[in-house]
């Protein structure tokens, strides 16, 4: 027999069925139909749960619409907010949300950006072992804490420096950019130290200064991945509800400056969603809110990935 | 196993006073930490001509390479004289951007910008302050003619530098350095990424630039280092052994370790 002559030491003499010998399961194959099996579903559970999540914010957000009637383009663009007077004008929320959003993520990335380039280019030793362990501190910090620190401290120091009531806008913006800057700052670093090696060393061997490689080159480089950082950074800030809560002053009226009290799509759920009955108008309107702040982390969710798609494109060799 | 060789017998040529040089030596060390990665190198180089640097892997041949420019600076402590134009340049109060923009290196593996041909050259001379357009385009010209990649990328400057070829981003590489106008160009392996082709192109490149350059290479490749180069040296184990004009090294070394070495029944 063939096996024979390759050296085999054939122990049974009878001749043996090949086909049923290489068809029939082993406790290898069982393993591995266990391990595809536990696997498949656990992320079957997780499909089902964000499936049904998703459902059911979209059902009970557009309940608004189809139950009570709304125009759709009227809760959008409508200032006028009493949904228990029928009135659900939501946009002097999605103004606040997106104005404090805007604002801690142009306030923080200067900081961040010069943050990540000081740890991994001016001092990657510190920047290891000293700044790392704080940043992620400051990531893990309950945003309660944030809020209650912005509550007393930074809305007293307002209301001293503009006077009002010190609740607005600006101080919003203040706790959300200390509450981000971790976030923008260690993804910073990561993409930072992402970029290759070769490209400062090119740069240095071709006589071209450490800042001028650093903003040249590194930076240039690590585009995709900032603006990746940024967009975590404004997400994190446009949905965080509690902080926002407790520093904002919570009038959802149409903000005319900064340092007036303003309202956010989370916040007005937070304030408002004990207060209302399941099924009713009020109820349903807060569903809304929440459906907009759904569409719009899939929107942050989306931008991410078509800069990351681009960015690996610039990478390709 | 490595054969013992003795460190104490060494061949190193020195040059008369007529000969013009580029660079030299005086008893470079370099360590890592603790670890001393170059031992007492005493090389002059003259100018206009090829020099390889030849050795095993870990014989020092890069570090001692990477120390001419002051790559070193922040990863090793190069302590010795680097004579350049009467000046010794490993010195702190030294201005190492000056330094490097005299002395041009390439590296192992081709690393172009991930930005088109055009901007992978004007990126360096746009840091030195140079902004007319004119001056740019003509120097872009003139560097890829040097590198002999004009003729096959003057049609797609403006296409990003990694859609060429491995050996056309190192000649791209070999550009972007003499668009800078150096005194010195330092390669350190340069073809060890590419094919046979590319690598004979590159040889070719560089036969003709020594006639405004001052050349050292290092190679892992003795035919090449035999090709190419007019004076040779050999690295072993952090020390330099031999140095010799190359015809005289690859016939009749002097020592025994270069003997073995270049006839290849080394340790």
């Amino acid at each position: 027999m063939e096996q024979t002559s390759s050296g085999f030491k054939q122990e049974d003499t009878q001749p043996k069925d090949w086909a049923q010998q290489l068809h029939h399961a082993t406790r290898a194959t069982r393993e591995d139909w266990f391990g595809r099996g536990i696997s498949y579903l656990c992320i079957g559970v997780i499909i089902l749960v964000v499936a049904s999540m998703l459902w059911f914010i979209t059902s009970k957000g557009i309940a608004t619409f189809t139950h009570n009637h709304v125009n759709v383009g009227q809760f959008l663009t409508g200032t006028n907010w009493a949904p228990d007077q029928g009135k659900t004008g939501a946009l002097p929320m999605i103004i606040g949300s997106f104005a404090v959003t805007f604002a801690a993520a142009i306030v923080a990335t200067p900081f961040a950006v010069g943050t990540a380039i000081f740890m991994t280019e001016i001092a990657p030793k510190r920047g290891r072992k000293v700044l790392q362990p704080v940043i992620e501190l400051l990531v893990g910090i309950p945003s309660v804490v944030y809020g209650f620190i912005g509550l007393a401290v930074v809305v007293p120091f307002m209301r001293h420096l503009v006077g009002g009531s010190g609740f607005g806008i600006i101080s919003a913006t203040f706790v959300l950019f200390v509450m981000v800057l971790p976030t923008i700052t260690t993804m910073t670093v990561d993409s930072l130290r992402a970029v290759p090696r070769f490209y400062k060393e090119a740069s240095l061997a071709l006589g071209a200064t450490r800042w001028q490689t650093v903003s040249r080159v590194i930076l240039r480089a690590a585009t995709p991945g900032i603006l990746t950082a940024i967009i975590f950074g404004m997400a994190r800030a446009f949905g965080e509800a509690l902080a926002v809560q407790m520093v904002i002053g919570n009038a959802a009226i149409m903000p005319k400056n900064l340092i007036s009290p303003a309202s956010t799509l989370t916040s007005q759920l937070t304030t408002g969603i004990g207060d209302t009955i399941d099924g009713t108008l009020p109820n349903n309107a807060l569903w809304s809110l929440a459906l907009i702040l759904l569409l719009m982390s899939l929107f942050f969710n989306a931008l991410v990935r078509i800069i990351a798609k681009r960015g690996q494109l610039s990478h390709e060799r | 196993m490595l054969k013992d060789y003795s460190f104490d017998q060494t061949a190193v040529q020195t040059f008369d006073d007529h000969v013009a040089l580029a660079l030299k030596t005086e008893d470079l060390q370099v360590y890592y930490g603790n670890n001393h990665a170059m031992h007492d190198a005493n090389l002059a180089f003259p100018k206009n001509q090829i020099t390889a640097l030849i050795g095993a892997s870990g014989s020092g041949k890069s570090t001692y390479l990477r120390s001419l420019n002051r790559m070193n600076d922040t990863i090793a402590t190069v302590t010795g004289k680097i004579w350049y134009h009467g000046v010794d340049i490993n010195q702190p109060d030294v201005n190492i951007y000056e330094i490097r923009r005299h002395i041009g290196m390439v590296f192992q593996r081709p690393n172009p910008f991930a930005k088109s041909i055009r901007e992978n050259i004007i990126y360096a001379l746009r840091a030195t302050g140079i902004k007319d357009k004119k001056v740019l385009n003509q120097r872009v010209e003139q560097s890829l003619k040097g590198a002999a990649l004009w003729d096959e990328v003057k049609d797609t400057l403006d296409k990003s530098a990694l859609a060429l070829s491995g050996g056309q981003q190192q000649r791209l590489c070999i550009a972007r350095s003499i668009a800078m106008e150096p005194d010195v160009l330092l390669l350190d392996e340069p073809c060890s990424a590419l094919d046979p082709i590319s690598t004979v192109k590159v040889e070719e490149t560089l036969l003709e630039l020594q006639k405004k350059y001052t050349i050292i290479i290092v190679t892992h490749n003795m035919q090449q280092a035999a090709r190419i180069s007019s004076q040779c040296a050999f690295f072993h184990l952090g020390h330099v052994m031999e140095y010799a004009p190359t015809a005289t090294m690859f016939s009749t070394p002097k020592i025994q370790v270069t003997q073995d070495y270049v006839s290849g029944s080394f340790g």
